[in-house]
C-alpha cells in the first residue's frame, strides 16, 4: 500500500511537473498572467509530491519491507538504521529519487528567494526546471522506479554493498548532488534570459549566487568523495581519475570558469555569449556525470546493476537539452557583443584565459573519460586510459592559471599599466621563488624540483592575493574602517584562492612524497619504516552487526616513544560473503600515518600496507577553504540590496519581452 | 585596442591554448592508453612484448602460490582455452579469490608469463569485469553475466 501510494506520488509530481513546464513559459512568452502565476504554487506541489514518495521510500527502508525489490537487494534486517536510511540512496533507483528530490529543493529555493524577480522571468526559469524535472520522473517512472514489488517476497534483504556501509555516505552523494543538480539553476536562468531574448547582464547577477551556491555544494562533495575514498577503499589513494570522479570534476571545471565569467559578465558587462555558453555546458556535463554513472557503459563502485535502457534514455534526455539549449542559443543569441571595452593588460584578459583554460583541461579530461567508451562503441577493441595520462596532462595546463590567478587579482577592470604590475609584483615574484626553493631544499631530499615548483606557486598564489588586500587598504586612513568597508565577496575571493593554494600545496607533497610499503606481519613483528617503528601487537576477532572481522592493533613508535595506536580491521560481510578493509588512519595537520590489513597469508602472518604521507589533509582543507570563500561570497550584501533596488529595469523587460 | 583586434587577440589565444593542450594531450595520451587482451589474443602473439596492457580473465584454481617470505604471488589466469600465468609483487584485492574474474596491468615477460604492477577485482561479488566477460564469450562460454546484470 505504501509503495502504490509512492508510486502514485510521483506520478502525481509527473502531472505537476508538466503543468509547471508548460504554462508559465508559454504564459510568460504571450504575456498571459494567470498561467505565468501558476509557476510558484505549482512547483511547490511537485515539492510536496517528490518529497511524499521520499519520505515512503526511507519509511519502506526502515521498517524492512522486502516486497520491494529496490529494499530487498540494498538492505538487510542486520544493517544499522542509520544504514537503512542512506541506503535509500545507496543504489540506482533511489539516488535518482534523490536527484529529483535535489531538483526540487533547489527549485522551491528559487520560488522562495526570488521574489523581485521580475515574473516573466521566474516563470521561465521554474518552467525549465519543471522541464527537467519531466525527464528525469520519466525516466524513474518507466526505468528505473524505486517502488517495484518483488515477488516471491525474499525473508531477507541482499544488504547494502559493504563498501557503502560509512558515514560517508550518508553525506556524500546528497552533497554532490546539491552540486551537480545546482548546476539545473544557472542552466535554467540562462535559458530563461535566451527564451526572453535580451540578455542584459541582470540574469548574470541574478544567476550569480545560484550558480555560487551549487559550486560551494560541489567542491564539498568531490572533497567529501576523495576523503572517503581515501579511508574505505585501503589504497590511501585520494584521486583515482576514476571515470566517476571525473564525471564530477568536468562539471566542477566549468562551473570553477563559469562562476568567475558570470563576475565579468555582471561587473562589466562583458563575456555575455560566453557565459550563457559555460552554463549551458556546466548543467550539460552534470547530465553526462548522471550517464556516465547510470547507464553503466563504464565500471566502477559507483556503476550498479545496469540496464542498457537506461543509458539510452539519460543519453537522449541529455541530447534534447543540450541540443536544444544550442539551438535555443543559436536563433536568440545577442549578435554583437555590446558590453564594455578592454585592453589587453586588465583582468577582463585574465577572467577569459581563466575560463578557456578551465574549458581546455575539461576538454582533456573528457578526452580520456569518454574516449574509451567511443574506441568500445565502434568496436575497435577495448582500452583504458591511465591516470598517468591525466597527471602528464593536467598539470602543465594548470601552470600557467597559476600565474594569471596571481595577476588578475592585482590587474585592474579595463586596463592597467604593465610597468606598475611589474614593480608590484616584483618583490612577490622573486620572494616567492626565493622562499619555496629554500623550503624544497631544507625539507625534501627527493623530487625537489617538483616540490618546489608547487611550494613557489602556493606562494605566489597566496602572496598575490594577500597584496590585492593590502592595495586596497594601503591609501586608506583608518585601515580598520577600510578593512570593515571592503565587500565581502573579496574576502571570498581571497579566501577562496588561498584554499587553491594550500590544496596545490597539498597535492605537490602528497604525490611527490608519500611512501609506502606492503610487508608480511606477524604478531610481535615490528617494521621499520619512514622513521616510525610499527609493531603489531594484537590480532584480535570482533563481530558487527553484519560482519566479522580481524582487528590488527599496531602500535607507531618514534624515538622511543609511543605516537599512537592504529587499528585496522578486515571485515567479512556475511550477507554478501564480501570482504571489506578499515584503514586505520593517524591524522595529522602536516602527515597522516595510515595502516590497512591487506589479506591473511598461510603462516598466522598477514599482509599490512603502510603508509606515510605527507600533508594530504591540506587537499581537502583547501577545498573547505574554497567552499568558505564561497560562502562569504554568497552573503555579501549587494545580492541582498540587489533585490530590492533592481525593480525598475524588470518593467521595461517585461514590456520587451511582452511585444515579442 | 580596436573590437577587431580585440576578437583577433581572443581568437589567437583560444588556437595558441588549444594547440598546446592538443599536442600535450596526444602525446600523453599515446603513451597511456591500455589495450585489454585476453590469454588467447596474447597466445597468438596480438598482444605487444614491449609495452603495458591489460589481461583479463579467470582466476584458475589452485594455482595461487605464495612466496613464504615476502609478497611475491603468482596465479593462472585462464579464459577457459588459454592461460597465463601472472607474477605480482603486493597485496591482492579484498575480493580476489580462485574462481574470480579479474583484471591486472603490466607487462609481458615471456611468451606466457605476464607481470603485474596492479590487480584490479571490482567490489561485488557477483560482478564479473567487462572486458573478462567478453572475453570469456568469445572464448565460447556462455556469461550468466551478460551486461552486468546481477544475478540476484
Amino acid at each position: 500500500m505504501i509503495a502504490e501510494l509512492g508510486n502514485f506520488s510521483l506520478i502525481l509530481a509527473l502531472a505537476m511537473a508538466c503543468i509547471q513546464s508548460f504554462f508559465p513559459i508559454v504564459g510568460a512568452s504571450q504575456g498571459n498572467q494567470t498561467w505565468m502565476s501558476l509557476a510558484r504554487p505549482v512547483a511547490r506541489l511537485q515539492f510536496l509530491f517528490v518529497l511524499i514518495a521520499f519520505v515512503l521510500l526511507v519509511y519502506l527502508f526502515l521498517v524492512n519491507d522486502f516486497s520491494i525489490a529496490y529494499v530487498a537487494n540494498n538492505s538487510n534486517t542486520l544493517l544499522p538504521w542509520f544504514y537503512r536510511f542512506s541506503a535509500v540512496w545507496g543504489a540506482h533507483e533511489g539516488s535518482l529519487l534523490l536527484w529529483v528530490l535535489i531538483l526540487n529543493i533547489w527549485t522551491i529555493a528559487v520560488t522562495f528567494f526570488s521574489r523581485r524577480l521580475p515574473e516573466y522571468f521566474l516563470s521561465r526559469v521554474i518552467g525549465v526546471m519543471g522541464a527537467i524535472s519531466i525527464g528525469f520522473l520519466m525516466f524513474m517512472l518507466f526505468t528505473s522506479n524505486p517502488f517495484t514489488r518483488l515477488f516471491p517476497v525474499p525473508l531477507d534483504g541482499a544488504d547494502l554493498n559493504p563498501l557503502l556501509q560509512d558515514p560517508g555516505l550518508i553525506i556524500h552523494p546528497p552533497v554532490l548532488y546539491m552540486g551537480y543538480v545546482g548546476f539545473s539553476v544557472a542552466f535554467s536562468f540562462a535559458i530563461a534570459a535566451l527564451l526572453a531574448g535580451n540578455l542584459d547582464t541582470t540574469w548574470a547577477r541574478w544567476s550569480r549566487p545560484w550558480t555560487l551556491l551549487a559550486w560551494i555544494f560541489l567542491t564539498l562533495g568531490i572533497a567529501l568523495g576523495s576523503w572517503w575514498a581515501y579511508y574505505e577503499l585501503g589504497w590511501g589513494g585520494w584521486w583515482f581519475w576514476d571515470p566517476v570522479e571525473n564525471a564530477s570534476f568536468m562539471p566542477w571545471l566549468i562551473g570553477t570558469a563559469l562562476i568567475h565569467s558570470l563576475a565579468a559578465t555582471d561587473k562589466r558587462g562583458i563575456f555575455k555569449n560566453w557565459t550563457i555558453l559555460l552554463a549551458i555546458c556546466a548543467f550539460a556535463l552534470s547530465l553526462l556525470g548522471t550517464f556516465l554513472v547510470r547507464s553503466g557503459v563504464i565500471t566502477s563502485v559507483h556503476a550498479f546493476a545496469t540496464d542498457p535502457t537506461r543509458g539510452i534514455f539519460i543519453l537522449a534526455l541529455l541530447g534534447f537539452f543540450v541540443g536544444g539549449s544550442l539551438v535555443l542559443y543559436a536563433i536568440n543569441a545577442p549578435s554583437t557583443e555590446r558590453g564594455g571595452k578592454f585592453k589587453l593588460l586588465s583582468r577582463e584578459t585574465f577572467l577569459l584565459l581563466n575560463s578557456i583554460l578551465f574549458l581546455v583541461a575539461m576538454l582533456t579530461v573528457l578526452l580520456g573519460t569518454i574516449y574509451p567508451l567511443i574506441i568500445e562503441a565502434l568496436d575497435l577493441g577495448k582500452l583504458s586510459v591511465g591516470p598517468p595520462y591525466f597527471n602528464a596532462v593536467f598539470v602543465p595546463i594548470m601552470s600557467p592559471l597559476i600565474i594569471f590567478v596571481g595577476l588578475a587579482v592585482i590587474t585592474k577592470w579595463k586596463q592597467d599599466n604593465f610597468q606598475k604590475i611589474l614593480k608590484q609584483l616584483r618583490i612577490l615574484l622573486v620572494s616567492s621563488l626565493l622562499v619555496g626553493t629554500c623550503i624544497g631544499l631544507i625539507f625534501f631530499t627527493n623530487n625537489q624540483f617538483k616540490s618546489i615548483a608547487g611550494i613557489v606557486a602556493a606562494l605566489w598564489i597566496s602572496s598575490t592575493t594577500i597584496y590585492s588586500l593590502f592595495i586596497k587598504i594601503k591609501n586608506k586612513k583608518n585601515k580598520l574602517a577600510a578593512l570593515m568597508i571592503i565587500p565581502r565577496s573579496f574576502y571570498g575571493m581571497l579566501i577562496a584562492h588561498i584554499g587553491f593554494a594550500v590544496c596545490i600545496v597539498g597535492i605537490t607533497i602528497t604525490s611527490q612524497h608519500s611512501i609506502d610499503v606492503h610487508k608480511r606481519m606477524k604478531i610481535n613483528d615490528t617494521v621499520e619504516f619512514a622513521d616510525y617503528k610499527f609493531y603489531l601487537k594484537d590480532l584480535k576477532t570482533l563481530s558487527g552487526p553484519n560482519y566479522k572481522a580481524t582487528e590488527a592493533v599496531v602500535n607507531v613508535i618514534k624515538n622511543e616513544k609511543l605516537i599512537t595506536t592504529l587499528r585496522s580491521q578486515k571485515r567479512m560481510y556475511t550477507v554478501r560473503n564480501m570482504p571489506m578493509t578499515e584503514a586505520g588512519i593517524d591524522a595529522g595537520f602536516t602527515r597522516d600515518i595510515y595502516m590497512a590489513l591487506g589479506e591473511p597469508l598461510d603462516d598466522d602472518s598477514w599482509s599490512i600496507r603502510l603508509y606515510h604521507k605527507p600533508f594530504v589533509r591540506w587537499i581537502w582543507l583547501g577545498a573547505i577553504l574554497m567552499a568558505l570563500g564561497g560562502v562569504l561570497a554568497i552573503t555579501d550584501r549587494r545580492y541582498r540590496l540587489e533585490k530590492i533596488t533592481k525593480k525598475a529595469p524588470s518593467i521595461s523587460n517585461e514590456a520587451i519581452s511582452t511585444i515579442k | 585596442m580596436t573590437p577587431r583586434k580585440k576578437r583577433i587577440l581572443v581568437v589567437c589565444m583560444m588556437i595558441a591554448g588549444i594547440s598546446v593542450a592538443a599536442l600535450l594531450i596526444l602525446t600523453a595520451f599515446e603513451k597511456n592508453l591500455m589495450y585489454f587482451y585476453s590469454p588467447t589474443e596474447i597466445i597468438n602473439g596480438e598482444a605487444p612484448q614491449s609495452r603495458s596492457f591489460r589481461i583479463g580473465g579467470l582466476v584458475v584454481s589452485d594455482t595461487v602460490i605464495r612466496n613464504p617470505d615476502d609478497l611475491k604471488v603468482s596465479f593462472v589466469l585462464t579464459d577457459t582455452v588459454h592461460e597465463i600465468k601472472v607474477i605480482y609483487d603486493g597485496i591482492l584485492p579484498d575480493l580476489f579469490r580462485e574462481g574470480q574474474g579479474i583484471v591486472a596491468n603490466g607487462k609481458l615477460k615471456s611468451e606466457n608469463v605476464f607481470v603485474a604492477d596492479e590487480v584490479l577485482a571490482k567490489h561485488d561479488e557477483n560482478y564479473m569485469p567487462p572486458e573478462v566477460a567478453d572475453a570469456l564469450e568469445k572464448a565460447g562460454v556462455n556469461m550468466p553475466y551478460k551486461n552486468n546484470k546481477s544475478t540476484r
